[in-house]
């Protein structure tokens, strides 16, 4: 019992004499646990907060719209199979006029019934209270347009509704499941102030806009086992005779789909990023016990000779790692939490929750810490191993010398190419080729998630390059109340300050290849079209051809679809009329599902004669303010949308959001870098201390003696840069893959300045840690040195 | 500088008489004293030694462990500082030069030989020797300086792949390449057989005899002493005795 603790003592002292090494060991191991709480935490609270969301406000899981139908379908809605409650609503387009701001805003308004409690996606309400019904100016709007502009319940805004101007009163601030995630017409990111989401009562809706009777959306939840495609197919059928456009499932849902893809994104993560971490902090356990181990064999024979048994000496040990392991397993666990919660709250103010649920699953801590302890274990098992092993006698013998071999042969160079010193490093480079490949990897490794933390914002840069400035170079896109004439056009060319109007036509669809189909819309573009663009793959710009059908490369790919293959196309405005139309290009585009026709070509297809859904246009911009406030006044103009206050909110919310993980990612890879380079370093120091003390006694300089070292080092951080970049480049696909969903694709583009980036900062952290080192090096007692046996 | 200031003492290589009065002095050692610290312990390594080591003279430095011979050796071959006294190599004063210059004077003028060997285990015989020679200013070519103990044969072999005896003698060969002034050697042959012990005096008397370093051999073996010129004996730091040896005795002979 006195013995055990005796062992115990000398593991703190142990512990004591290795405490850098040891630490940068920890913390390496805590990156990987941190990254994994961080976005295992993150990403389960966003899911319980979404679910309990979800639950406790009914939200929809099957969503239609249509032009007007009759409200007497209700009955026969309800009954579908499957269905459990239907909510139809008046959801229409407006225009919204706030003092003080210059440009238009604009924004959906939603039906609330008259009964006041919804049956589907219900509302939060945070302050105040739901319009009245049959109130004419009394509006509820969401949290964050509200606070986008400093309104409370009480506060007043002007609105025009089919074409008519109205005052509107907040009641109350409210908000939905259903718009968790809301997005303005030609907006890439949430931009609450200039998109607004406003509640009224039914009856006033419906004779604003004409719709008594009637409705234009329907909301509809199931029961737990329902059968979603029966109830589409089924709502479709009902709809189709009134402009029905076709139902759809939750993951066709804006706001649920952009969760999702968030959610989805935080478990890729949680998945990829710690067992990097982990591996590598079990090589670094491996490197150094096994160093341990050597330096002391004599002590391992002494306590065998003695009496301990080899279990009892194995699991001495084994305890130095699990202590180390268990620093590094705190100190992740209480960085996980804390980042986490901060991630989550980031969503949470990103994404419209009413509340946020934090959940620290006990079950996580325990997945961390078993997995920590067993990648440790494991990296130290050959050394423990070799430590139950080692006779006793053995053991107090010191160990043969090293075996060295020679690089060309054995023959004496006359007139040696290298220096003895450079000799000496690189022998001892490949003495260890295990040892140096892994050192290698570790220091790529860094260089690596650099690469793929940095090359984001050359891919956003080339997102936005490409979408604003290749593709849509309007300023600002307006979209009629419905499909108009061309005299519409001629309109939106008279107002103030309008350069260049180009019309377009857009159309929602169902594109089917055989088991192959996806919902989207056709754009519809003149070949004449300047300012809204198609491109080819090589971004450069393309005429849509006067027939087919222009595909963007991933709705060629999930529909298995080729140039010359036919398509077929369910037209959603026009009770599933179904045509086919032969595919005739492949284009780039990296928002949504895009596919293109040339204008006359769609309307031709549509059979409505030359109708257009809107307009691009280019505007003096001297003239800007004049403009907005005539189109505030024109009844047609359903909403607008701003090019370049959407590229700069997308560029700024981006921006905002990499830079928290890109900090993360830095810190995580400064911290392995050290941990390998500072590790091996070390160790390097304590088998060659010998080894250079004599270099010293011989009259070589600090310089030179430390030269050995750092030149192996240097070697090391060289080799490793161009392998970091390609394991970076591979991490960078998978990223951009993980990514890719049916609302966005991110190019891949990674810029020299983000390679040159990442190696910079991995040769700096390599550079301090070899400094450290260094001045361990300039302080070696030569007489002790060279006095003890090896 | 200073450093390259440092003079070799004396002009050409002459037999070692054992009259000391012809010769010119290499060190010149005034009252010594070494103090170790170690918490509230104080333990006098040296209490004031005096001594002179004569060019050529082959010296055997004899005590107990101890008795404060390695700790002079460690100070005249610029290792370690002294606490007080004073150290002369030729005109310079050791105990007055910085670190800077203390490497530079082992770089040029020092050899040394230890117990363990301290050869580099990843570079061959030979390779052990440049090491030494490409940073030296009037080295021997590395064969050359392996062929004076013996080893002509054994240059592309690693430390690994040689017996003890070897690699003391490889480092001996490593020691004199540069042609130093002085070899210093603590406890040559304390690792080895009298077989193999005896290889290693034979070249050490032989880079006496032939190259006129100044050699100071530290040992526990009182047999050695009949190879030196002069005996020094130390005890609780200070040198207790001096003696000349009227006939020396070749490596072969003496006695274990």
């Amino acid at each position: 019992m006195v013995a055990m603790r005796m062992l115990d003592r000398k593991l703190l002292r142990d512990l004591g004499r290795l405490w850098a090494q040891a630490l940068a060991v920890a913390l390496v191991m805590a990156c990987g646990v941190m990254t994994l709480i961080l976005a295992m935490g993150a990403s389960r609270s966003l899911e319980a907060s979404q679910s309990a969301f979800y639950d406790r406000y009914r939200f929809a899981s099957v969503f239609a719209e249509a032009v007007r139908a009759p409200r007497h379908l209700e009955p026969r809605i309800q009954s579908l199979p499957g269905v459990s409650a239907a909510e139809l609503r008046i959801v229409k387009p407006v225009i919204i006029t706030i003092t003080g701001m210059t440009e238009p805003a604009s924004g959906v308004v939603v039906s609330i019934p008259d009964t006041g409690e919804s049956a589907v996606n219900r509302l939060y309400l945070r302050a105040g209270r739901l319009p009245g019904s049959r109130v004419p100016g009394e509006v509820a709007v969401v949290e964050a347009f509200a606070a986008a502009h400093g309104f409370r319940p009480g506060d007043r805004f002007d609105v025009v509704m089919n074409g008519k101007a109205r005052r509107l009163s907040i009641t109350g601030i409210v908000l939905s499941p259903e718009f968790i995630y809301a997005i303005g017409p030609g907006d890439m990111v949430p931009d609450p102030r200039r998109y607004g989401i406003l509640y009224m009562s039914e009856t006033v809706l419906s004779s604003a806009f004409g719709m008594e009777g009637a409705f234009n959306d329907a909301a509809l939840t199931t029961m737990r086992n329902a059968d979603t495609r029966a109830v589409i197919e089924g709502l479709d059928g009902l709809l189709a005779p009134y402009g029905g456009t076709g139902a759809y499932g939750r993951k066709d849902q804006m706001s649920h789909a952009f969760l999702d893809s968030e959610l989805t994104q935080l478990f890729a993560m949680a998945t990829i990023i710690p067992p990097i971490f982990l591996f590598v902090s079990a090589f670094l356990v491996n490197m150094i016990l096994s160093r341990l181990i050597a330096l002391e064999r004599e002590q391992i024979g002494l306590l065998k000779a003695v009496g301990y048994t080899d279990l009892a000496v194995g699991w001495h040990y084994a305890k130095l790692v699990i202590v180390i392991s268990a620093v590094g397993l705190a100190i992740g666990c209480v960085a996980g939490s804390w980042l986490g919660r901060g991630l989550t709250r980031l969503y949470g103010e990103f994404f419209a929750f009413p509340f946020l649920i934090f959940t620290h699953g006990i079950d996580l801590y325990a997945i961390a810490a078993t997995v920590t302890v067993a990648a440790a274990l494991a990296g130290a098992s050959s050394a423990i191993w070799a430590t139950v092993m080692l006779p006793p006698a053995v053991a107090m013998r010191p160990p043969s010398p090293t075996q060295y071999r020679s690089l060309a042969g054995a023959a004496v160079p006359t007139n040696p190419l290298f220096s003895q010193l450079t000799v000496m490093v690189f022998r001892h480079f490949l003495r260890w080729p295990l040892r140096s490949t892994m050192t290698i990897i570790g220091t790529a490794l860094s260089v690596a998630l650099l690469v793929t933390a940095l090359f984001s914002f050359d891919s956003i840069d080339a997102m936005i390059d490409t979408i604003f400035f290749r593709a849509d170079r309007q300023d600002a896109t307006l979209t009629f109340a419905s499909a108009s004439g061309p005299e519409a056009v001629t309109r939106v060319g008279d107002l103030p300050g309008v350069i260049r109007v180009e019309p377009y036509r857009s159309t929602a669809v169902k594109l089917k290849n055989g088991r192959h189909e996806r919902r989207m819309v056709i754009h519809g573009l003149t070949q004449q079209s300047e300012l809204s663009r198609v491109l080819d793959r090589d971004l450069l710009p393309m005429q849509p051809p006067s027939s087919g059908l222009v595909l963007s490369e991933r709705v060629a790919a999930l529909l298995d679809l080729q140039i010359g293959d036919p398509v077929e196309i369910e037209l959603m405005e026009f009770a599933d009329r179904k045509v086919s139309v032969p595919v005739t290009g492949i284009a780039e585009s990296y928002v949504g599902l895009a596919a293109y026709m040339e204008l006359t070509a769609l309307n031709r297809l549509l059979m409505e004669g030359r109708r257009v859904s809107g307009a691009r246009i280019l505007v003096d911009e001297d003239r800007l303010d004049e403009l907005y406030a005539h189109i505030k006044q024109v009844p047609a103009i359903a909403s607008l949308a701003l090019q370049t206050v959407s590229r700069d909110r997308f560029r700024e919310t981006v921006r905002q959001n990499i830079s928290y993980s890109i900090t993360i990612y830095v810190t995580l890879a400064i911290i392995i870098t050290f941990g390998v380079i500072y590790n091996s370093a070390r160790i390097q120091l304590s088998e060659r201390a010998r080894e250079l003390a004599s270099l010293r006694v011989f009259g070589f300089t600090r310089a030179e003696v430390s030269s050995v070292l750092l030149v192996e080092l240097a070697l090391i951080v060289i080799i490793a840069q161009p392998l970091g970049w390609l394991a970076g480049y591979g991490f960078a696909v998978l990223m951009i893959r993980g990514f890719e969903s049916d609302l966005f694709r991110i190019p891949l583009v990674i810029s020299q300045a983000t390679y040159a980036t990442a190696s910079l900062v991995v040769i700096g952290s390599a550079v301090v840690s070899a400094l450290l080192v260094r001045r361990r090096v300039d302080t070696l007692d030569l007489i002790r040195v060279l006095k003890t046996r090896d | 500088m200073k450093i390259n200031a440092i003079a070799r003492p004396g002009g050409s290589v002459r037999a070692m008489a054992t009259d000391n009065s012809t010769s010119e002095p290499v060190f010149r050692v005034e009252n010594l004293t070494k103090i170790y610290r170690t918490g509230d312990v104080e333990v006098r390594a040296l209490n004031g030694v005096d001594m002179t080591l004569y060019r050529g003279e082959m010296a055997v430095l004899l005590g107990p462990s101890g008795s404060g011979k390695s700790t002079l050796l460690n100070i005249i071959g610029g290792l370690d500082q002294a606490t007080g006294g004073k150290v002369w190599f030729g005109d310079t004063e050791l105990t007055g030069c910085s670190q800077r210059e203390l490497t530079r004077y082992r770089r040029d003028h020092v050899g040394f030989v230890f117990q363990f060997y301290n050869l580099i285990p990843s570079l061959t015989a030979w390779e052990n020797v440049a090491l030494v020679t490409e940073v030296s200013r009037h080295p021997m070519r590395p064969e050359e300086a392996l062929a004076m103990v013996g080893l002509d044969h054994r240059m592309s072999h690693f430390p690994a792949q040689m017996s003890g005896g070897e690699q003391q003698r490889v480092a001996i060969a490593r020691a004199i390449a540069k042609r130093p002034d002085v070899l210093l050697c603590d406890e040559p042959t304390g690792a080895l057989d009298s077989r193999t012990g005896v290889l290693v005096l034979e070249a050490l008397s032989r880079v006496n005899a032939e190259l006129g370093t100044t050699t100071a051999i530290i040992t526990h073996n009182a047999g050695i002493r009949q190879i030196a010129h002069r005996v020094f004996s130390f005890l609780d730091g200070r040198m207790s005795d001096c003696t000349v040896n009227e006939t020396r005795v070749d490596p072969a002979e003496v006695k274990w």
